[in-house]
């Protein structure tokens, strides 16, 4: 690859004996090069999950009664489990912090790394490690208890492997998660104290940039969480490995605990999903309007209410498990409480928008796609929050559909949409503008025609989870709609990979620093970044998004600006 | 892309505040570990009360004391160790954190005993494999003989929760030697010693954890 600058991130590296070479970057403790193999790492894994989404809705194309049948009734199970396993634990939580976080946060605050390297690479291979125990687990025994694990099922099913023999995938796949879990903990405390401990000369907390408040948020959400779901699990595979009847109702056990202790963390977990795509909005946005953000502080502040409330909020995913009225009614009036800084969010990039010289980049699409995405899947998230409409969509498309449009239509296309925005910087190349625009196009109408007729049909009735449905002609039209959606998002997602990889191999070499002219700090440096990040530590004086000084500061040449304007 | 390889420094960053900061970070999230166990422990006391009495005054609550007792003085002595190490008394440093070495196996041989007493009176964790094949313990598995389902769901969790913490004693025992032997290469040293106080912290939680489990095992019968 020709690079620029003779150290650069590509071809200087700390932390390893190996210079060269596949070693040199499996064992760097670079936070720059940990970013990037994360990045290819959980790109790989998106990819396998998205190819068995397509073939599940391929599944749905015709109803029963026609013998159409891609999956097996006895594999859809696997399939959906294969799907949200990967999605969840492989890609959408580990996702944003992992490969953004780790390769902008210290640059965005000024540091030369992450505040313990070693252990920061510690953690890629806990998640190396455990994505392959949980990648042959599924393989080799196919669960088929979805991503709850919710017990008794996932105590009592038994997996036949693709071989015929028995084989214990459940307990594989838990352990796997427990494993991540690790890892997700150790780069949550890291990014921690690295907020806390290593911000630059003058870069107070209210000069941060957005994206590293929402990685801070995050982070404590990660810390705070993930113990207690980790130990659920284990106990879990002990029920299956030297059973006592802990979550058993037939041996005075309680499954509903079980239920309260996994949506203690993975109600939060979905604010880990979210939160840093809402930073990388935060940052797309002023950069192509040119222009403060609306309400600074409100953001941040906002995101860690979001962490803060998501606490309170995780009985709202029971309330069709039979626990208590008061407590439904309590969790139902709490979850609308978080309504109210994600709305904050949303008002206020509509209103940066307002008057601003907006530039239609690629990322920028991505961006509005988020907020158009994220919109409706925050909106129907209240019917859902509402007990009344709740039992009467619990269990259906619909809430496929609210959990795809808040993840997938807003937490996915954040780290998208931020890929492509930290692309030239992450490697000092500028992939094709068309290629991008189309890779946009693509896939916003094909997840909008995918997931709309899903929340239909949910309020018609289709549960989810089903591997067929009756030959209605609204739900087979619907259905229908709905699979040549999944064909345009595919394509779209592969044409995506298309633009990466073009870029990469063909792109434009640019070495210019500040491709968009983005006020943020880690424009400041070299594309790729040099070795630790700054020639010399910066001194931050100015707010993060105040144009008017960054302009003069291009001008005066102190700062470095777009070179075309 | 790395034929003009250059040969970099790693990043050197010591940060003694920083790293304990982080060290806490990482015990608060033992303990919430932990809080989900309490958290079922209580969950099925206030469901199985009576069981639960009944079940916890067949534990020895002579033993327990002894073993609260070894764990607190084992406290005492880490304590010791950091503070000889602190005022430059490397061989007093040693001393006392070879004592702790020794106290808190004690504390495992004790608890050993313990469990193989509970298991020759047929209470113990069994194998899905050996409930399939018939040689589950008659107290724990269906039959004229079974347990009420409260005892059974006390002896699992006290079997699961003192596991625990025993594996959480032999973490912090192996950490403990690998700490000496680096006190005795002179890595860890009056100037350095933060390893030795975050061991010392570690060791800590593990007492105050046990410090919870003692009365709720032993004492509240």
């Amino acid at each position: 690859m020709e690079t620029a600058n003779s150290t650069n991130y590509f071809n200087s590296h700390t932390g390893t004996r190996w210079t060269s070479g596949f070693m040199s970057w499996i064992t760097s403790t670079d936070h720059k090069r940990i970013g990037v193999m994360y990045g290819f790492t959980m790109f790989a894994f998106f990819f396998l999950a998205v190819c068995i989404g397509f073939l599940i809705k391929l599944q749905k194309f015709y109803p029963a009664a026609s013998g159409w049948e891609i999956i097996p009734p006895e594999w859809y199970g696997s399939f959906f489990t294969l799907h949200s396993v990967i999605m969840i634990f492989l890609f959408i939580v580990p996702g944003a912090p992992a490969i953004l976080g780790n390769f902008f946060l210290p640059l965005q605050i000024g540091a030369k790394d992450v505040a313990f390297p070693r252990v920061n690479l510690l953690s890629y291979w806990l998640y190396l490690f455990g994505a392959m125990m949980a990648v042959v687990g599924i393989l080799l025994g196919g669960a088929d208890t979805g991503w709850t694990f919710t017990p008794p099922y996932s105590v009592t099913t038994r997996t036949i492997s693709l071989f015929g023999t028995e084989f214990d995938s459940v307990s594989w796949m838990l352990t796997a998660a427990f494993i991540l879990g690790w890892g997700t903990i150790l780069t949550g405390i890291n990014f921690i104290i690295t907020i806390h401990r290593m911000r630059t000369k003058g870069m107070s907390y209210f000069k941060m940039p957005l994206f590293s408040w929402s990685i801070y948020a995050a982070s404590w959400i990660q810390v705070l969480a993930t113990p207690v779901v980790g130990i659920s699990l284990l106990m879990i595979v002990l029920e299956r490995v030297m059973p006592v009847g802990f979550f058993d109702p037939n041996k005075g056990g309680d499954p509903i605990l079980f239920q309260h202790l996994f949506w203690i963390y993975s109600h939060p977990a979905v604010y880990v999903m979210i939160l840093p795509s809402m930073g990388l909005v935060s940052e797309i946005i002023p950069t192509n309007s040119q222009k403060p953000i609306f309400g600074y502080k409100s953001i941040a502040i906002a995101s860690c209410s979001i962490a803060g409330v998501g606490y309170l909020i995780w009985a709202h995913h029971m309330f069709a498990s039979g626990m208590s009225d008061i407590a439904s009614i309590i969790f139902s009036f709490l979850t609308f409480f978080v309504a109210i800084p994600t709305a904050i969010k949303v008002f206020n990039w509509i209103a940066t928008l307002y008057k601003a010289s907006i530039a239609l980049t690629p990322p920028m699409l991505f961006a509005l796609g988020f907020v158009f995405n994220f919109s409706i899947g925050g909106l129907t998230g209240m019917f859902l929050g509402s007990l009344s409409t709740d039992i009467h969509l619990h269990d259906t498309d619909f809430i496929v559909a609210h959990f795809h449009y808040t993840m997938f239509g807003g937490a996915a296309f954040g780290i998208i949409g931020g890929i492509f925005h930290y692309f030239p910087k992450m490697f000092g190349k500028m992939y094709s503008h068309k290629l991008a625009n189309a890779t946009f196009a693509l896939m916003f109408t094909g997840f909008n025609a995918l997931f709309i007729p899903m929340f239909v049909l949910g309020f018609y009735g289709m549960p989810r989870r089903y591997h067929t449905y009756p030959d209605i002609p609204l739900f087979t039209n619907l259905q229908q709609a709905s699979t040549i959606g999944s064909w345009i998002l595919v394509t779209g997602v592969v044409l995506m990979f298309i633009t990466w990889i073009h870029g990469l191999r063909k792109g434009q070499a640019s070495t210019e620093e500040n491709p968009w002219n983005s006020s943020t700090l880690e424009w400041q440096t070299a594309s790729p970044p040099t070795l630790y990040n700054f020639e010399e530590d910066p001194v931050v004086t100015r707010h993060p998004y105040d144009y008017e000084a960054f302009r003069a500061e291009v001008k005066a040449g102190t700062s470095k600006g777009a070179r075309d304007e | 892309m790395s034929d003009q390889a250059v040969t970099a420094e790693a990043f050197h960053h010591h940060d003694e505040e920083g790293t304990r900061l982080g060290f806490w970070l990482f015990l608060f999230t033992e303990l919430l570990l932990f809080g989900a166990f309490f958290i079922v422990y209580g969950v099925y006391r206030s469901a199985h009360l009576n069981d639960f009495k009944i079940a916890a005054e067949s534990l020895n609550t002579g033993i327990g004391t002894t073993n609260t007792i070894i764990l607190l003085a084992s406290s005492l002595t880490m304590v010791l160790s950091l503070n000889a190490m602190k005022a430059g008394r490397i061989m007093l440093a040693k001393s006392m954190l070879l004592i702790t070495i020794a106290l808190g196996t004690t504390f495992l041989v004790i608890k050993g005993f313990e469990w193989n007493a509970k298991f020759a009176h047929d209470l113990y964790l069994q194998t899905s494999g050996a409930i399939a094949a018939g040689k589950g313990s008659p107290l724990l598995t269906p039959g004229p003989a079974m347990l009420p389902d409260g005892q059974v769901l006390f002896y699992g969790l006290y079997f699961i929760m003192t596991g625990t913490h025993a594996l959480h004693i032999i973490i912090g025992a192996v950490w403990m030697g690998i700490v000496y032997f680096w006190i005795s290469k002179g890595s860890i040293n009056p100037d350095n010693a933060g390893v030795l106080e975050r061991c010392g912290l570690y060791w800590h939680l593990v007492d105050v954890i046990w410090i919870f489990l003692f009365p709720l095992y032993y004492l509240v019968a």
